[in-house]
């Protein structure tokens, strides 16, 4: 069991070479966090099936399995996406609690906030032996909002009470609230996580994968990958060295981050700019990895213009440090580094399947024969979309 | 009760003893055929060394998927050289330390090609990942197609060795990042215009020669292009007979060549330290 009420206790953490004690915020305690950071050589893969067609955990594991190497059995996680079909209107809620006493009051929170059409365990195998699973429950629900929350929108509302369990509850995280999409994490090789959910029990279109090599913090299981945020899913492999400047920047928005790996932020960052403010991945990109001062002070008026209004509108949203990210939503997946390319991705396409990894040789392993390989520059996004009708069916309008 | 976490290093769990791995080999004479599906980092490695010392000098790696640093720990105080032909998609520092041998990949290589490489021949008929030739010292690596990020990082030359980096088409960007010496070529085939920036950045030797169009501003502050002289004609020539014949392919110099070399061999003597330096009053520019 994660220990009992890590969530209100201040405690004290080293910061630096000083030896300087701060006093921290809320931290999980016990053998797991001691820091926020996450120092890695992470692996991740994600594969989507264009024309929606569902498909099992199995090519994905063994994908995750090749590249065993890149983690080192801390931290492993899936998003799977096109998974809920009975309850695909439904906001899809996994939630880690610490004990199931604590189900209780978020039952009570979520019967005040939400109507609840289903809910239950999330089925796992214990007898894989992961080290201290917490208990697994997910929810399908839809928003009951009440006074001041009728103007929120559906999405704002459900972050909202995301936010306020994840802040304000003890002993329980929400790790996924996405329609049609769950995400399932831990601590363990991605083998043996997908073994613990019994993934290969599910179907989805699109699966995001990640293996974790933490090296400076141990991992826990609300701290390995994917995030996610409503249906947003991000899987990482770098450092951010921002995440005290964008996780505070996005506090202002009503974002908290509280599961203290630095991969968090990205989740609400790609909420903000591209649901909230509606902006395209192509400028996206530009605001977390842009070019440099100099390469901007070459361009022509326009674009320079435009850069410029850019860096210093979005300048907490820089992404800075070594990062490559595969994220997905449903209909859309994009893979994405930092501007210099610190970290590996590498795109593939074969007939209906759109590859994202850290190395050629995963996608490879699934794939033999591939139509299309290519390599991005750093900051330049891979896109790949869900078609037009396939995607009706998933989100079921 | 809590359980603690075992850390597992995964490049050595479970690793087989020779006798296990032995039986997953076909030797004929002075050759071999490895089948590689499911074989660890490790195991590839200590096999190919028991096969040398059994006499095999060719070996066939067969099914290979991402296992790293094939051909490493190949080094003998005899001088052996063994040749390796991988059919498959071999994973990070293909090559790392290579001692002499050569090496033939038919597929693409990832990231790390010739890590530190000393001497012998690492050829892909295919492409190559970021940081291809790093710090390499000796021999050549030879790609057919293209690399990314900084290729031949560090790459120098010592004590008479000159390594060398040959790309039939074109690479990513920091191409001679930090390049002490040696020779890069890319080619340039099918390539209508390299997109690559920051080429010869903090670089303070060897030479880069780039076929087709690159423009000045894609080269760092470090680095400058050169005027070509015969000596350099004659080894373009000698690099571009060398590919024709590798990969099957003519008219490989069909296409202006530029040289691109370095301004100082000293280009950060004053970056912490004020002092008389070659690079006095230049501008040193930070906002990378």
């Amino acid at each position: 069991m994660i220990q009992k009420s890590p969530k209100s206790i201040k405690i004290f953490r080293n910061i630096g070479l000083s030896g300087r004690l701060v006093e921290g915020e809320r931290v999980m305690i016990g053998p797991y966090v001691r820091d926020d950071k996450d120092f890695s050589a992470c692996g991740v893969f994600g594969i989507m099936n264009r024309s929606g067609g569902r498909f099992r955990a199995r090519k994905i594991v063994r994908a995750m399995e090749n590249m065993r190497v890149r983690g080192n059995g801390l931290g492993a996680g899936y998003a799977v996406y096109g998974l809920y079909k009975q309850y695909k209107e439904y906001y899809a809620l996994h939630m880690i609690f610490d004990e199931k006493s604590v189900k209780r009051k978020v039952d009570e929170f979520l019967q005040r906030n939400f109507e609840v059409v289903h809910e239950e365990a999330i089925p796992t195998d214990e007898s894989v032996g992961l080290p201290n699973p917490p208990v697994f429950w997910r929810y399908f629900v839809s928003p009951k909002k009440k006074g001041g929350d009728k103007a929120l929108s559906d999405e704002d509302y459900v972050i909202s009470k995301v936010m306020y369990i994840n802040t304000r509850l003890r002993g329980v995280y929400v790790i996924s609230s996405g329609r049609n999409m769950g995400i399932f994490k831990g601590v363990g090789f991605p083998e043996d996580v997908a073994e613990f959910f019994m993934l290969n029990e599910y179907k989805g279109y699109m699966w995001t994968a990640h293996t974790r090599f933490p090296t400076n913090t141990p991992g826990w299981w609300g701290g390995a990958h994917p995030f996610g945020i409503l249906d947003w899913s991000v899987v990482h492999n770098g450092e951010i060295s921002s995440y005290g400047t964008n996780k505070r920047y996005l506090e202002m928005f009503g974002y908290y981050s509280t599961l203290k790996t630095d991969t968090e932020v990205l989740a609400y960052i790609f909420d903000f700019l591209m649901r909230k403010r509606g902006l395209p991945i192509e400028v996206v990109a530009r605001i977390l990895a842009p070019p440099t001062w100099e390469e901007i002070d070459s361009m022509d008026d326009r674009e320079r213009a435009f850069h410029t209004a850019l860096r210093m509108t979005y300048a907490p949203l820089l992404v800075n440090g070594p990062w490559a990210v595969i994220v997905a939503r449903n209909g859309i997946m994009f893979g994405l580094t930092d501007r210099i390319r610190l970290r590996p991705l590498t795109t593939a396409e074969r007939g209906d399947y759109f590859f994202i990894s850290s190395e050629e040789a995963a996608i490879r392993a699934v794939s033999p024969n591939l139509d299309r390989v290519y390599t991005p520059y750093g900051g330049e996004p891979v896109v790949v979309t869900l078609e037009e009708k396939a995607l009706k069916k998933v989100l079921g309008e | 009760m809590m359980r603690t976490l075992d850390v597992v290093n995964p490049y050595l769990e479970e690793v087989r003893t020779l006798e296990e791995l032995l039986e997953r080999v076909d030797i004929e004479g002075e050759s071999a055929v490895i089948d590689a599906k499911g074989l660890q980092h490790k195991e590839i490695n200590d096999l190919m060394r028991e096969l040398v010392h059994r006499g095999v000098r060719r070996v066939r790696l067969v099914n290979v998927f991402g296992q790293r640093f094939i051909g490493t720990r190949l080094f003998f105080r005899e001088g052996l050289r063994v040749e390796i032909e991988i059919e498959g998609f071999p994973g990070n520092d293909l090559g790392a330390f290579l001692s002499g041998h050569r090496i033939v990949v038919r597929g693409n290589a990832q990231d790390g090609v010739g890590n530190t490489m000393d001497d012998g021949e690492i050829v892909i008929h295919g492409r190559a990942g970021d940081v291809v030739a790093m710090s390499m010292r000796g021999g050549r690596v030879v790609v057919r197609d293209s690399i990314g990020y900084r290729g031949a990082i560090h790459m120098k030359g010592l004590e008479g060795k000159e390594p060398l980096l040959i790309v039939g088409g074109t690479a990513q960007d920091f191409l001679g990042e930090y390049m002490a010496g040696g020779r890069v070529v890319l080619l340039g085939i099918g390539v209508e215009r390299h997109r690559m920036r920051y080429v010869g950045t903090g670089m303070h030797g060897g030479a880069i020669y780039v076929g087709g169009t690159i423009l000045p501003h894609q080269v760092a502050k470090e680095a400058t292009f050169g005027s070509m002289d015969e000596e350099d004609w004659k080894f373009l020539e000698k690099v571009g007979a060398l590919y024709a014949r590798e990969f099957n392919v003519d008219d490989v110099l069909e296409r202006e060549f530029v040289k691109i070399v370095p301004r100082s061999k000293r280009p950060y003597g004053s970056l912490y330290v004020a002092g008389k330096n070659e690079n006095q009053g230049k501008k040193i520019n930070f906002s990378l």
